[in-house]
């Protein structure tokens, strides 16, 4: 198990408003981190820095073994040396089908000249139903994804994830919208991923968190307001203060 | 290739067979045939159509599929023409100057020639010499590789600039507009070395084929245009329709999404841009041969603005909409401003169809932009999937 991602000090702020306030945080690989903290503590922003969608002011974001900087990597560079994404609102392209999205994310050269000789192979055919089987969509693979109910949708985008196969995994809000099944379903699916990558999931329902049972970091304001076991972290009076206690 | 793919693509089989029927349908009933049940100015433009339908498909392509509204298309349909007018010209002028000095007893040396020359062709513009860029004028081979190097090399130049410095939508239509202007600022200009206002001209005479009637030059130029239409068509159904196709509709719908992907998303854009651009380019070098005359008007910014509204009226996001809305409007175009529709009389006020053409258009794009957003392709979607 050794450090996958380490980011330190990292501030960033919109028209003066620090949404990051001098963050540091650290993920192994493999390893499972549940991210929680207040509506505004700036968990979404926290993926925005990593993925490169925004740039932070100060701080440093190191990648991988040989500790390469994030920062100044457009976002698909960020994405091809293996950090992938689930956006908190589902963005799935509606106007194509299930299968044609899984074959977008699906890990395979990314460069127009690539992507013109590709040809189906059984493999990726193989590895799309597979992926749909695991999220439940083996049904659905030849619909458009814009028929999708809201959860079905949520679980397109977690196996468009899963298919990219990064190192690195951010997931935000994943049971959104859920049934209480189906969250069942998306921690399984989460905690099996982790077993071998880095996982970092935002989430708000406490009793997802504690099925993930992993070490949970608190985010307030910016930075980071406590970190350990969620028994640890939901004991801190600081916490209860900003978060639990409203 | 083509094999598997056509089979798999039944809509594109559909369109090469009715291409090649309408074409065959054509050439039989032309004046070349002797029949002459179609005039030879008819063929011209029939084939100047399908010029107009390939740069169509193009528009489509770059903006219906990748999102992006290039309005400066145009341009690139442009140069293509002025490409291919230059040589078109300059053989033409070079047959007759070695034609008329011929007579002469001493033999002409080389600079005579050439003065000579320069003097026919830029006598317009106060000049006789020969400006650089007519430095490969003599070579037809030159010229054609000038028809795809050139609107190649500037999309790419144009394209990289503006998609690495992240322009989107509305601005880089502006952009675009600002493209196709300033190229045709330039063409007015009498020192820039293309006649200026006068553009190029004389372009249905083919050096060599002085003695061959019109009527076969037209069927001849109307088969060309048939055969790159069809190249193009079963290039772009390919592009559009594998993986690339699908990059870059997700481009289209959410390019930040398909960043996180992986996808380096300027690199398709610019792709896409530069591949449309040298296709636009090769569809006017086969028009202006057929129009005779290529000036800069041509390239003013309204015409790629036609060019997005027949897109638009035909159906975008389906290549076939793009050849229905450019036969659709072009032809109905040349049927209003040409003067044979017949004028409404309301009693108090002539409607004049020259007059009230683009108003009759701007209100159909309007029309078809909020009640059928699928354009004419839509209803004939909507017919074949009943039946
Ligand atoms: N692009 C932006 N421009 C201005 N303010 C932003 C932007 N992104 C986020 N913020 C602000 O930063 C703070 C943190 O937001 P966010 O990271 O979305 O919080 P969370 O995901 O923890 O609910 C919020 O106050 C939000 O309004
Ligand atoms: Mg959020």
């Amino acid at each position: 198990m050794s450090t996958l991602l380490e980011m330190s000090g990292v501030s960033v702020s919109f028209d003066g408003f620090k949404a990051i306030n001098n963050l540091s945080f650290q993920i192994a690989e493999p390893e499972m981190r549940a991210i929680i903290g207040p509506n505004g503590a700036g968990k979404t922003t926290f993926m925005d820095i990593i993925t490169g969608k925004t740039k932070p002011d100060e701080g440093r974001v190191i990648f991988g073994e040989k500790s390469i900087s994030l920062l100044g990597m457009s976002e698909s560079k960020i994405a091809k040396v293996g950090v992938g994404r689930k956006f908190q609102k589902p963005t799935v392209f509606e106007a194509q089908t299930v299968r044609e999205n899984f074959a977008l994310a699906l890990k395979n050269p990314r460069g127009p000249f690539d992507v013109l000789r590709h040809r189906k192979t059984k493999n990726g055919a193989q590895r799309i139903e597979e992926l749909a089987e695991r999220v439940g969509l083996i049904d659905e693979l030849p619909r458009l994804s814009g028929e999708l109910s809201h959860g079905q949708k949520q679980w397109l985008e977690i196996g468009m994830l899963l298919a990219q196969s990064p190192r690195l995994l951010l997931v935000d809000e994943p049971a959104a919208g859920m049934t209480p099944a189906e969250r069942e379903k998306t921690t399984d699916i989460l905690v099996n991923a982790a077993k071998t990558h880095a996982v970092v999931v935002v989430e708000h329902d406490m009793e997802f968190v504690r099925r993930l049972n992993c070490k949970v970091t608190v985010l307030n304001e910016g930075s980071v307001l406590a970190e350990g076991t969620l028994d640890h972290v939901t004991q801190n009076p600081e916490v209860i203060d900003v978060y639990l206690g409203r | 290739m083509s094999q598997t793919f056509i089979t798999r693509h039944p809509s594109t089989l559909w369109v090469l067979a009715f291409l090649g029927l309408f074409t065959l349908l054509v050439s039989v009933f032309s004046e070349a045939a002797g029949v002459g049940l179609v005039s030879t100015s008819f063929v011209k433009t029939l084939g100047k159509t399908l010029c107009l339908c390939l740069i169509a498909i193009a528009m489509d392509v770059v903006w219906g599929y990748c999102g992006i509204l290039s309005l400066g298309h145009f341009a690139f349909f442009g140069i293509g023409g002025y490409a291919i007018g230059m040589w078109l010209m300059y053989a033409r002028t070079e047959a007759i100057v070695a034609q008329s000095l011929s007579a002469n007893i001493i033999p002409p040396t080389d600079v005579e020639i050439s003065t000579a020359i320069g003097n026919q062709i830029f006598g317009v513009v106060g000049s006789s010499d020969f400006p650089l860029i007519w430095s490969f004028a003599h070579s037809l081979t030159l010229q054609l590789l000038m028809v795809l190097l050139i609107p190649g090399l500037l999309a790419l130049v144009f394209g990289w600039l503006a998609f690495r410095s992240r322009v989107t939508g509305v601005y880089l239509s502006i952009l675009t507009q600002a493209m196709t202007l300033a190229l045709a600022l330039y063409l007015f200009q009498n020192d820039s070395g293309l006649r200026g206002n006068n553009g190029l001209s004389g372009l249905q005479n083919i050096p060599g084929y002085e003695e061959t009637p019109q009527a076969f030059i037209s069927i001849a130029f109307f088969w060309a245009s048939s055969a790159a239409l069809a190249l193009g068509y079963v290039l772009f159904a390919w592009v559009t329709a594998g993986k690339m196709g699908s990059v870059i509709r997700a481009i289209r719908d959410d390019e930040q999404r398909v960043r996180f992907l992986g996808y380096h998303v300027e690199s398709y854009k610019l792709f896409v841009f530069t591949l449309t651009a040298v296709v636009s380019g090769i569809a006017g070098a086969l028009y202006y041969p057929q129009a005779g005359i290529i000036n800069p008007a041509e390239v003013a910014p309204i015409a790629s603005i036609y060019l997005a509204v027949w897109v638009a009226i035909g159906g975008r996001g389906k290549l076939y909409g793009a050849v229905i809305g450019a036969v659709f409007v072009s032809l109905l175009s040349s049927y209003f401003t040409g003067g044979s529709a017949p004028d409404i009389n309301l009693g108090f006020y002539i409607v004049k169809w020259t007059d009230w053409w683009l108003v009759l258009l701007g209100l159909s794009f309007v029309a078809v932009t909020l009640l059928f957003p699928g354009g004419i392709a839509s209803l004939f979607d909507k017919l074949t999937r009943k039946s």
